[in-house]
This record gives C-alpha cells, structure tokens and sequence, in this order.
C-alpha cells in the first residue's frame, strides 16, 4: 500500500515575499524534477539530504518562476517521507501556477493537516505535538506562539505523563494486593494514596489553570460590553479594533455556540458576543431588559463597563455596577474630553480607565487594564499549558475522576471502585497524550489544520 | 507396524486439567471423542499445588462452570477447606479458593471421563501427529493409528518434561511419571515451532513430623461458598492450613547453594513463570524482603503428606532438607517426595486463533500449558474452548469466542493470541480491565446463556439460573422502591456503623450504597425482605452499592467495543504498509488481528502504528 505524494502550498494565503509549496511522498523527488530544472543541470534526486539547488520552475516548456528548490531525505524532513520545497515568489498568482505544475506532474492536493498527519503516522510528533501545529500556524501573537512552542515540544506530553505515572503506581500498588493476597504485604496505606491522588489532582489543576489563561490568548476573551444609551460603547469598539478591526463571523459549533465577533486588541483577542446587538440597540438595558444583561455578563471572562464621565451617576449606572461586582471587569470611563464630574467614590472596587474613544485616547492603559484584570498573558510561557478545548475538556474529565476517587477513598469505599476512577482518569490522559487511539481523537486533531501543513 | 484402530471426530492428547474439560465438553456435545493419557492414574492429577481457586482464577473456575465445564462441580465434591479471598477489598477482587483432596479429585475426574457417553480414555503416548487427505491421524507408541477430524494438544509439562534437581537432571513428566517423547519431533516435523518453559514445585513432607504448635492457624470461612451453582449440599471445612516464614538462615542457606540451583548454573533453558517464582528466585528478587510466607497445606483426607506453598524449589536434595529445617514448625520435617523443577515444550500461542486452533493448522487446536499458561484453571479454561470449538468446527458452525468484556476466560485467550507470553501465563485479576464487570458472583449472567446456547448446560440448569437472576433483580427493584422512615431502630443501627443517621425517610437502597452499611445490616428494619439465598442477597446488595462504577466501567467496555468493531482486512502484508514501524509490522503479520481493538494490545503496536492503521485501513465498519 504505497502512499500518495501529496503536495500544497505551505504558506499562508497571499502574504510575505516567498511562497512554498511543498511535495511529501515517495515521488516527491520525481515529481519535482519534472517540474523544476537547475541551472546547474543536477537533478533533485541525485540530491542528498538538506540541499538546495537554485533553478526555474517550467510547465509545458514554459518558465513559471525562478525557484529555490530544497530536499529533505526520508526520514529526516518534517512528515518523514521524502520533502521537496519549492520556494518561488511569493504571491498568490506565482505560488499557484507551481502548484498546479505539480500537482499535473503526478503528485495529489494534500488534505488539510496531511503534512502534519503523515509526520504523526510517521511517528516524527506524538498527537499533543501534532495538535500544537494547527495552534502555530494560527497563532496570532508573540506570547501565543511561545505557547503553541512549548507544546510541540513535548512539555503537555510529559507533563501527562507524570501524572500518568503517578496513578499507575496506584494501580500497580493495588494490582500487587489484590492479586498476592498470600505474600504478606503490609496493607495498603490509604494515606499513600490519598498522597498519590492529591499530587496527581495538583498537577491537573496546575495544567488547567494554566490552560485557563492560556485559552485567553488562544481562544481569546469572552468580552461582553456594556453601558447606557449613549455612552459610546460603539466608538469603544471601534478605538478596541482600531482601523484594522477584523470581524470573523461564524465561530460556531465546537466550541461556541453562540455567533461572535473576534477583535484584534494589541496581544489580545477579545470574542464580542452578540455586539450586532449592542451597535443595532445601543441600549441593552432599556431595550433588551436587565436579564440579557446579566446573562451576557454572567457569560463574559471580560465585562467592559462603559459610562459617561461627563455626567452624574444615575439609577441605570447604578443597577450595571450592582451587576458587573465580583466579575473581571474595566469600568471604562469615556468622554474624558468633555470633562468628568462622575463620583469615583463608587468605583473604588473596579479597575478604572479614562478614555476618549472619540478622540482615540486612552488605548494602551485600557489594554493594560485589560490584562490585569484577566490575568491572560500573565503565564509562565515555559511551562507546560494545554492547546485546545479537546486537551482541557479531557483534563477536566481526568480530574473530576481524581477527586470522586479522593472522595470514595475516604469515605471508606473498597479499593475496586476507587480503581474504576483510576482507570478512567487515565484513559481521559491516554487521550490526550495519544497513547490510547480512537479515531475520533485523530480526526479531530486533523480536522483543525489549514491545507498545507 | 501401525494397524489402523478407529475413526473419531475429536481427539484430545493429554488428561490433565485441559484435557478433561476438552474431552467432555466434545463428547458432550456428541461428538465421538478420544483422549489419550500416558498413565490413566494421571488423569485430573494435581502435581502441584493441592488447591483449585485463588485470585482470578477463582473467577476462571467460575466462569467454566456456569459454561458447562467440570471443574468447579469436581472440586466441590473434593474440597477440604474453602476460603473467600480479597474480602474487604472489594467485590471485583473477591476470588474463590479451596484446599483439595487431591487423590479423591482425580479418581473423580478418571471415574466421570470413564462414564461419558461418546467419550473413549485410552492409556497411550501419541508419538506421532499428521494430517492426510482423510484427516488427522494420532499414532501411538504401540502402532495404533487413530484417525481424527480434529485434534486437541493438551500435552501439559509432559511434552520432552525434563526433571531438574540440583545438579541431577533426567527426561520425565510430573509426578513421577514418564515425558512423552517423540511427539515434539513430529510436531515440529509438521512446521509447529516449540520452546522450553519451566515450572516447578515444592516438596511434599510427612504431617507428623512437623511441629504445628507455634504456628498460625488458617482457618476456612464459616460460611462455605461452592465454586458450582450445580453444587446444592452445604460443604464444611474439615482440615485448616498452617502459616510459617522463612528467616535470615533460609535466606543464607539458599544463598549460598544458589551456585548449584540448575536455573542459575545455566542448565534450564526453559523461562519460568514470573509470577509463581521459587525460593531461590523470590530471595534473589526481592533482597531487601526479610521473609516469605508459607503456607502448610493437607494433600488429602486420607494421606500425611503436606504441600510447602510458596517453597517450590530446584535445588538438590540435601539443601531442600536444610532450607526447610531452617524454618519452624519444619525443623524436624521429613521430606516424601523432593520439590523439582520440570522443563518442558510448548508453543508461542501467538500461532492460535481465538478459537484456539492453529492458524495454519485447520483441525488442531492447543490447549493448557501446550499454548504457554500455567495453572489448572487456566488450562481447564482453555480446554473447555478447544473442546466446544472442535466440535462447531466439524458441525461448521461459527466458533466461540469470548471477548475480554464478557469474562476472564475471554481475557485470558485474547492475551496469549495477541500479546503471546514470555513466561509461563498466569491469571491475575489486574490482567482484566473491567474487574468490576467481570465478578466470580456474576459468571452465571455473563456467561450460561452461552453454555445453554452452545448445549453444555441443560434445560434444568437453564431455569435455575432465570430464577436465581429474576430473584436478584426482583429483589435489586424493591430495595429501590422501599422507603426507609427515620425510627430509632433505624438510627441506632446506622450509628453503630459510623454513618449518618436519618431525619427523613431514604429508600433502602440508598442507604445500602452507604459503604458504611451492609444489606445485612438492615435485615431488622426490612420486614417484608424475602427469605434469599445468601449469594443472591449478596449480588443484589453488590449491583446497587456499586451501581455507578458499574456503569462507568460499562461505558469504558463501550469505548473499547467501537475499536473492536473495526475490523481489519484478514488478507493484508502488514510489511507493505508504509508508516508502520518495522517491529510493528512483524508483529502484525504475525498475529494477524481481526480488528484495531486486538491489534492496539500487541505488545510491540505502538499507538502511532494503531493510528497508521485507523487512518489507512480505516477499519471496516
């Protein structure tokens, strides 16, 4: 069962001065001669690995492009097979065409992910690896990538695996005395493995904290706004977007529900939630009641609070900072052009900006107020953080079996149930760490990437 | 000369423990069947330890018997002492052992293979094994020349057994008996690669000259629970055992005469098994270890002969003697028979289907310590398998195979086909993922409406078994429906168990999953509670304490099942499939799984090869 050697454009879409398109496979070598000539004459394939031969991409005769083309030997290149780049101009035009010479010369439209998929199945990456790659190549900021970084280094792997370990000595120790019940070994100490369980329940917690503000630069800020009529929480999204403002409609399903808006805000990616709404209304407290308020607040991981500086408190100000106490918030004072007469004496609790949207004021303090109070980017970057909602959701599950199995222990439940938590939690990790298979676990890894890589 | 001696449609090589349950199971199920035996009064013999049960092979007894298998029936009628081990550690460890007598056991099991219908137990060491156009064909040392559908190998330590004793070494079987020689040869003669494993056993010494006075007492449980729901008499204990340890001397004593141990001196090539090590091998590996139990058991109600457990030896004779005077009660002790070790040959079980027939070899089937286990349970386990499917191979019919989700028989056959053995397989309930499934008080519902479908467990059988569940889950409904109001007599009981009393009214059942409290304890406050056989109030009680984690283990047996559905192409050249790791694609080839669940459990399989195989052979629903 020989594999297809596939090829795609391993860049992104449109940018930079390069565009590659790289060929995996068995033929990626043939293929590519037939598309790329050197000038020195040589063939790739008379090529040993790590080289580069400079030359032009040809189709039908006809010159595409001067290229650089590099080859990497089976297994030491990214999948594991035989790699071919081809690094042209850049330009959505040019990169194209050398695709399409390629593809034409034998090889086949590489599957989102199938780069970093036969790297997998070549054993180049384990599956929390490979799960990191769809996050680097999406990563939109400097501390995000050091994130994604760290887990295609391996650290999540083992950072799972001492957990794991750590409740296989459980199951080992319980394995030895249940099946000797004639070796007189000392009873089980259940302080022994209340200790086992705590450090492993510690160590998921350390994760998933992690993950928490982590997710925040991954995932981005669930960010709701909220104000009175008026108050210019429109001009507020604007400044937050500033003239590149990107609205992503539509990420729906897997994770979110409900239809967002993504906006770029320096290192920051805050997720707007319903804010058609706010821009259409203006007004949700008049218009849309109290209770879609607090709902939209009680969702948020971020509550921007905006008033009016320039006037006094009144009875609809006062119910919002009844709502948004206790809740990671910036009370977001605008209109400092015109002056503040407000009582900061009811604000002592909050976090406190002064802005003026309208004449671009106050940005970088609403940024830094931002990241103090969510804590995100406030991570060890070199430590090891789950990438993706998958990971979490599978740690949290693990951990949930960690604490019903603290729980039973000590309410003096026999061993044997405490093990059917064990095993579970373990699975939960295997999971994570690819060292137990599904294959829904694989098609959902995959699922995330981008063609080409 | 040969002269031809018969036709049958089973043959089964070997009487021992898999022998047995492999011929009855044939004849029983009409098929005309022959087992061959070296010596007749070796039939159900138990050269070693005199005991059937312990830790999950307790659950193996059980799980033959509720499939229609002998054992469990056998060893009730002969039992000495039977003790519940694990207790208070949970229902899924609980397993079920008992003391044997040990000459009354296979004078039992010769008289019962003796009186089977369809079942001929001829004395003769087949020497020669080989398939024509007609068949099978069993040829004695005597000439006769049996031909044979299918062929049954349950040749146990027999096969080219070599005794080791210190530095003396010579050809035998167990016990006393003679090897059988010859077949080996014809075996590998036909493309059937063999290899040496070891096991061995302690000595055998006279009762009256071991001092029981200083030593602990271990007494059977009062309550006596038989291995075989077909078992209706109350059983009683009518012997105890006896528990000393070795010291410091035994350990010097040992350690000093290891030199002339024949393992260590390099003589046995044969692996032993890891996890039924001998004295000298328990003192080596655990240095640090002070002392080592052992336990004084009876042979027999009509014999002085005690069995050392946990003593199996092969050093020579005359530091036998000295270990053993090393410890006490055992200073005086006179040896009847030595402790040995016994070489043998065998197969890599890698080369069985599930089924327990040869891959290449249709028609012959493996069973016992032949396919590399060790234990009666597990050979009679395996016995019963290759019996029942003997005879659905000639009757055509699809053969049985029991998943790792239904039993530990199920376990145990896919862990030597697919992760083949390295020592001496023994049963353990932490090889079985889903222990809490897989009870010795469940086998019945797991596994009886299978026996009765296959036809090994009568009409009769069959409704005694709907009663007793429809009792349990009667009685499991009305727990869950039966308020429990707060009273004083309530309260005191809960109280006395250190639990919570109550302020308002609970269902029984609630208050039954407390871990605190037992069905029993709430026998006075239950009126109404029907008068229940012990075990099946224990069941009830079991199913609703552990409700949850059943259900969670189920849902593990769930997920496991969707990989195990996946089924593999049967014809495939795993060397052709690119991704895989060389060694994996060896392995592959070698077990050939049926599908991604089997082939994710062969040692050497990494996860990225399973995944190789999900994403390129996908798994055909």
């Amino acid at each position: 069962m020989s594999e297809k050697t596939i090829a795609a454009i391993s860049t992104p879409e449109g940018q930079g001065g390069i565009g590659v398109v790289r060929i995996s496979g068995s033929q990626a070598f043939s293929v590519g001669d037939k598309v790329f000539k050197s000038l020195s004459g040589k063939k790739l394939s008379s090529l040993s690995g790590y080289t580069a031969l400079f030359g032009k991409v040809q189709k039908d005769g006809e010159v595409i492009d001067e290229a650089v083309a590099t080859v990497f030997r089976a297994p030491k290149s990214y999948t594991g097979e035989d790699v071919c780049e081809i690094s042209c101009h850049g330009g959505r035009y040019v990169t194209e065409a050398v695709l399409r010479a390629v593809l034409e010369a034998g090889a086949t439209a590489a599957a989102p992910g199938e780069f970093t998929k036969r790297a997998f199945l070549n054993g180049k990456m384990d599956l929390a690896q490979a799960e990191s790659v769809a996050g680097l190549i999406a990563a939109k900021g400097e501390q995000e990538l050091k994130l994604q970084l760290a887990a295609k280094d391996g650290r999540v792997s083992k950072e799972i695996g001492e957990i794991e370990a750590l409740l296989l000595e459980f199951s080992s120790d319980l394995a030895a005395y249940n099946d000797y019940p004639d070796e007189d070994l000392s009873e089980l100490d259940p302080e022994n493995f209340n200790k086992i369980l705590y450090k492993a329940k510690g160590a998921l917690e350390k994760l998933l904290k992690n993950y928490d503000s982590g997710s925040l630069l991954l995932e981005g800020i669930r960010t709701a706004i909220v104000g009175k009529p008026n108050v210019g929480k429109s001009t507020l999204m604007n400044l937050l977007a500033g003239k590149n403002r990107s609205i992503v409609t539509e990420i729906a399903g897997t994770t979110r529900d409900i239809i967002e808006d993504t906006v770029r805000f320096g290192q920051l990616t805050l997720l707007l939630a319903d804010t058609a709404g706010i821009r259409q209304t203006d007004d949700i407290v008049e218009n849309a009641g109290v209770d879609l308020a607090k709902q939209r607040i009680e969702n948020a991981q971020l509550v921007l609070a905006v008033f009016d500086t320039s006037t006094p408190f009144d009875d609809d100000d006062r119910q919002i900072l009844e709502l948004i106490k206790g809740k990671n918030c910036v009370v977001v004072l605008n209109k400092t052009d015109k002056g503040s007469v407000i009582d900061k004496g009811l604000l002592k609790e909050f976090e406190i900006v002064e802005i003026s949207a309208k004449e671009g004021l106050g940005a970088e303090e609403l940024q830094k107020a931002v990241v103090k109070v969510t804590n995100a980017g406030n991570i060890d970057s070199s430590a090891a953080v789950l990438v993706s909602r998958r990971q979490r959701d599978l740690a949290v599950k693990a951990l949930n079996s960690v604490n019903e199995a603290v729980a039973i222990l000590n309410s003096g439940m026999t061993l044997d149930a405490v093990g059917v938590l064990i095993d579970e939690a373990l699975t939960q990790l295997y999971s994570i760490d690819g060292k137990r298979v599904t294959n829904q676990v694989a098609d959902e890894v995959f699922r995330r990437f981008c063609v080409g890589k | 000369m040969n002269y031809k001696a018969g036709n049958f449609d089973v043959a089964v090589i070997g009487a021992g423990h898999a022998g047995i349950e492999a011929a009855l199971a044939a004849a029983r199920l009409g098929a005309k069947t022959i087992m061959f035996c070296i010596n007749l009064d070796s039939i159900g013999n138990m050269p070693c330890n005199p005991s059937i049960g312990g830790t999950a092979k307790g659950h193996l007894v059980r799980e033959i018997d509720a499939l229609g298998g002998e054992m469990g029936v056998a060893a009730d009628k002969t039992m000495l002492q039977s003790r519940m081990l694990n207790l208070g550690k949970g229902p899924a460890v609980h397993s079920l052992r008992a003391q044997i007598d040990r000459r009354a056991y296979a004078a039992l099991m010769k008289h019962t293979v003796e009186k089977q219908e369809n079942l001929s137990v001829k004395q003769a060491e087949v020497v020669h094994l080989f398939e024509s156009d007609d068949g099978w064909h069993c040829v004695t040392k005597m000439g006769a020349e049996y031909t044979c559908k299918t062929v049954i190998l349950a040749t146990g330590t027999f096969l080219a057994g070599k005794i080791f004793v210190g530095e003396v070494n010579f050809s035998g079987g167990p016990d006393g008996m003679f090897a059988a020689e010859g077949l080996s040869d014809s075996l590998v003669k036909l493309g059937i690669p063999l290899r040496r494993f070891k096991t061995g056993t302690p000595a055998r010494v006279l009762k009256s000259s071991i001092d029981f006075s200083e030593l602990e007492v271990q007494n059977g449980d009062e309550r006596v629970i038989p291995f075989s729901y077909r078992t209706k008499e109350k059983k009683q204990n009518s012997v105890v055992c006896h528990i000393s340890y070795t010291n410091d001397k035994t350990k010097e004593i040992i350690l000093e005469n290891l030199h002339r141990s024949p393992l260590y001196a390099g003589d046995i090539e044969g692996v032993g098994p890891r996890y039924c090590p001998s004295i000298e091998d328990k003192i080596v590996r655990f240095a640090d270890k002070k002392r080592h139990q052992l336990f004084i058991e009876p042979c027999g109600a009509d014999t002085e002969e005690m069995y050392l457990q946990g003593m199996s030896s092969s050093l020579p004779e005359e530091v036998q003697v000295e270990i053993y005077h090393s410890i006490k009660g055992l200073e005086n002790v006179e040896i009847m028979r030595n402790a040995y070790a016994i070489e043998y040959d065998c197969i890599d079980p890698i080369s069985l289907e599930a089924s327990l027939e040869f891959k290449d070899f249709s028609g012959l089937f493996g069973a016992g310590q032949f396919n590399g286990s060790s234990g009666y349970e597990e050979a009679a386990a395996q016995g019963l398998v290759a019996g029942i499917n003997a005879v659905r191979k000639i009757q055509g019919k699809e053969p049985l195979v029991l998943t790792r989700a239904s039993s530990y028989i199920g376990t145990l056959i896919d862990d030597l086909i697919t992760k083949g053995c390295s020592d001496p397989y023994r049963m353990m309930t932490s090889r079985s993922e889903y222990r809490l499934l897989l009870r010795q008080d469940n086998a019945d519902e797991r596994l009886t409406p299978i026996g009765y479908e296959i036809g090994l467990i009568n009409e009769e059988e069959y409704k005694e078994f709907l009663n007793r569940k429809e009792q349990k889950e009667k009685e499991i409904k009305r727990l869950y429906a039966l308020s429990v109001p707060p009273s004083k007599q309530v309260n005191e009981i809960l109280e006395r168990l250190g639990t919570t009393p109550l302020s308002t009214g609970i269902k029984m059942a609630e208050l039954i999953k407390r871990p605190e409290v037992s069905y029993f304890d709430l026998a006075p406050v239950d009126k109404d509670r029907p008068s229940l056989d012990y075990e099946i109030a224990q069941k009830a009680e079991t199913e609703i304490k552990y409700e949850g984690y059943i259900a969670r283990q189920q849902s593990q047996v769930d997920e496991m099942l969707r990989l195990e559905n996946k089924l593999l192409p049967q014809d495939i050249d795993y060397s052709k499939i690119d991704g895989l790791r060389l060694e994996a694609r060896e392995k592959l080839n070698l077990v050939r799984p049926k599908n991604i669940g089997q082939a994710s459990r062969i040692s050497g399989v990494s996860p990225s090869d399973v995944s190789v195989l999900l994403i390129k052979l996908g798994g055909t629903k």
